[in-house]
């Protein structure tokens, strides 16, 4: 799960992590009476959305009077930021965090993340902060600094040396530092983060260091012990259609081609995905229904597809097993009849009964083709789509 | 011979009574898998079937010489569960629970480098050897027996798929691994392709990856350096989207990195045979191996 910056920022107000004097406004209002709070211009009004450079996009930007926090405010809420991160329509803004701008000295780069590759914790720190971390490995790479940690160790105070050390940072800004790892990594176990960034991390004019970015990622699968954190789920900042497939347990990504498919199992959807595509189609989406899929489900990914009107033929993948497919077969005709569609359905399915699943499917009276292998399906299904569109 | 579990195999189910458990148990003890034992905590003393069910790992296999756990227990205790096996001092535990959080797993593995067990997955279909013992819930009669071609993968059903083409294409297999779709998995793909390496009845692997991290990098790397037999590779999600899970929590392109191209560059740089096409696999694979 994402979080917003600000909603970080009040995660750093618990661990005691400096950050700029602010505050969360909705309107032009509430961002005056930030403002008067801040007492002091110039002032930063930063827009709140999940994606990334918002910077670079100017969804940052500077206020020196109370006339401009409200027309800056006035003119970023409500319009669409684009940034690298949020597709060419962009995400609409609804809120702000005003923001005391402080003078910097030096930007330096702070991250903690789970290491897949050492099976570590991984505290990535660089004194060349600002620019992503991608930016960061490719310009700067002998500037970056990684110090691996054992969860079951815990952080140690020579882990923290390396990287303040690694930093360049002189006896008083190292203890300051230190300070904020140390609360940056209790923060992290705490709430099992998939990812705590602090991009950048500031070292002030009057020689304290501040978080003026704070990212915060979340394990999902660790949401269950972090019942006070599930607040901070934005809906907004969702697609709609997948908040719906996840209500029943699918998994359901949307692309943007015309085939849509619905396959059970992850690795076996991402690669009917390819198989489309190779075979000269574009996937619509990618829709997991689970290892053991059920006639309930298939009905309810019908519906979620069929919610994307570019689709003009659907591919059915099911790899069951010990699935019986005349189950199966059943739930998808039902499914279909009552979704009430005239596009074209190829279905795969594999698994006991399936001679009497093919039969149940031919027999249905609906647009079903039936399909003996993966091969088979995808040339029949890119085959729907080349006459559709030579029909068009 | 095989890899990990074979006739000699005696399993313990962790969480028999739920009822995924329950179904999954039933099934390899119907592949002819050796099941002695089942723990659910405070139902010791009671018995699924012929199998009798004990309150803790220690117990159970003290009493029946469980070799290996099957851990069906769901994600907020699953963590606590292999811990159990490991301190009872288990030599295999395959996890099949989905949803365990990564801090745990990654508290697992650092815990468990320096014990005698291996833990196959989290989240994966489990291991099999043809003909001899099933720890998990893969269909077992698309397999084929007899080898000669072991199967490592970190996908469910996109194994099946895999597993039935080369069964059809007349290829069987030695023993079919699902390391898993997690982030952090206690096999890796190099701990079984060294140990397909060593099986002598082992002439082909099949190895079948997807986006997200670099393991398939790793063992591309070590394929080069210590891998003599030939391997078959797949990567599933070359038409993934960067930054978005693809239902595995482990499949994730984060930036540039873990992109399904710059694995099968690396795999074909190491002499792997890599198929793009998922439909002739086991087509190419004949041709191969």
């Amino acid at each position: 799960m994402k979080i917003h910056e600000y909603q970080a920022k009040e995660l750093f107000e618990k661990y005691t992590i400096p950050i700029p004097d602010g505050g969360i406004a909705f309107n032009s209002v509430e961002a005056q009476k930030i403002a008067g709070d801040i007492g002091d211009f110039p002032i930063l009004i930063k827009s709140q959305i999940h994606a990334g450079g918002r910077g670079k996009g100017g969804g940052i930007k500077l206020a020196n009077s109370f006339d401009e926090v409200a027309s800056i405010t006035e003119s970023i809420i409500g319009s669409p930021l684009i940034t690298h991160q949020t597709g060419p329509e962009g995400k609409i803004v609804k809120k702000v965090l005003v923001e005391k701008a402080l003078k910097i000295e030096k930007e330096l780069y702070l991250s903690i993340i789970p290491d897949r590759t050492t099976e570590k914790i991984a505290i990535i720190a660089s004194e060349a902060g600002g620019m992503d971390i991608e930016e960061l490995a490719s310009i700067t790479p002998e500037k970056i600094i990684k110090v691996y940690i054992n969860p079951l160790l815990g952080i140690q105070p020579y882990h923290c040396r390396q990287a303040a050390f690694g930093l360049q940072l002189s006896p008083n800004l190292a203890k300051k530092f230190i300070t904020i790892l140390i609360n940056l990594y209790r923060l992290f176990m705490d709430y099992d983060c998939a990812l705590a960034e602090i991009n950048p991390l500031a070292i002030t004019a009057d020689e304290n260091i501040v978080a003026l970015d704070a990212k915060i990622n979340l394990d999902d699968n660790a949401l269950f012990r972090h019942k006070d954190i599930l607040k901070y789920r934005d809906l907004d900042e969702e697609d709609p259609i997948e908040i719906e497939a996840s209500k029943f347990n699918l998994n359901y990504i949307k692309l943007g081609g015309n085939v849509g498919n619905m396959v059970n199992g992850a690795g076996l959807a991402m690669a009917t995905m390819d198989l489309i595509k190779l075979y000269g189609a574009e996937p619509a989406n990618f829709l997991d229904v689970g290892g053991a899929a059920n006639a309930e489900m298939v009905e309810n990914g019908f519906r979620i597809i069929l919610e994307d009107n570019k689709v003009k033929a659907i591919l059915i993948n099911i790899f069951g097993g010990i699935l019986r497919c005349d189950m199966l077969a059943k739930g998808v005709v039902q499914a279909a009849s009552k979704a009430g569609t005239k596009i074209p359905v190829v279905v795969r399915m594999e698994g006991t009964n399936v001679e009497e699943g093919r039969r149940i499917l031919s027999e249905s009276g609906l647009n079903f083709i039936v399909a003996n292998d993966l091969k088979e399906a995808a040339q029949k299904v890119v085959q729907i789509i080349n006459i559709h569109e030579h029909i068009c | 011979m095989s890899i990990f579990v074979d006739n000699n195999t005696r399993l313990l189910v962790q969480g028999i009574t739920g009822k995924e458990g329950r179904f999954h148990t039933q099934k390899c003890i119907e592949y002819g898998t050796n099941v002695v034992a089942g723990v659910t905590p405070g139902k010791g003393g009671q018995k699924m079937g012929d199998v009798p069910v004990f309150n803790t790992v220690k117990e159970a296999m003290k009493n029946t010489g469980a070799n290996c756990s099957m851990i069906f227990v769901p994600p907020a205790f699953a963590a606590d569960a292999i811990l159990e096996a490991v301190e009872s001092g288990i030599d295999l535990i395959v996890a099949i629970t989905e949803g365990i959080p990564v801090m745990d797993m990654i508290k697992i593995k650092n815990y468990i480098k320096n014990t005698k067990s291996r833990l196959i997955g989290p989240n994966c279909p489990g291991i099999i050897t043809p003909g001899q013992c099933k720890v998990g819930i893969m269909p077992g009669h698309i397999h084929k027996t007899g080898g000669p071609i072991g199967v490592v993968s970190r996908s469910g059903t996109l194994t099946y798929e895999v597993v039935n083409q080369l069964s059809l294409h007349g290829l069987g297999q030695t023993t079919c691994i699902g390391i898993g779709g997690d982030p952090i998995n206690g096999t890796s793909f190099i701990d079984c392709l060294e140990a397909f390496e060593k099986d002598s009845d082992t002439e082909g692997i099949v190895m079948v990856g997807e986006i997200g991290g670099s393991a398939e990098e790793e063992a591309a790397e070590f394929i080069k350096k210590h891998v003599t037999k030939k391997v078959v590779g797949f990567i599933a999600g070359l038409t993934a989207p960067p930054g978005r899970r693809m239902g595995h929590a482990g499949a994730i392109i984060s930036g540039s990195s873990g992109t399904a191209r710059a694995k099968i560059t690396a795999m074909k740089k190491s002499g792997i045979y890599v198929c793009e096409d998922l439909g002739s696999f086991g087509e190419m694979c004949a041709d191969l191996l």
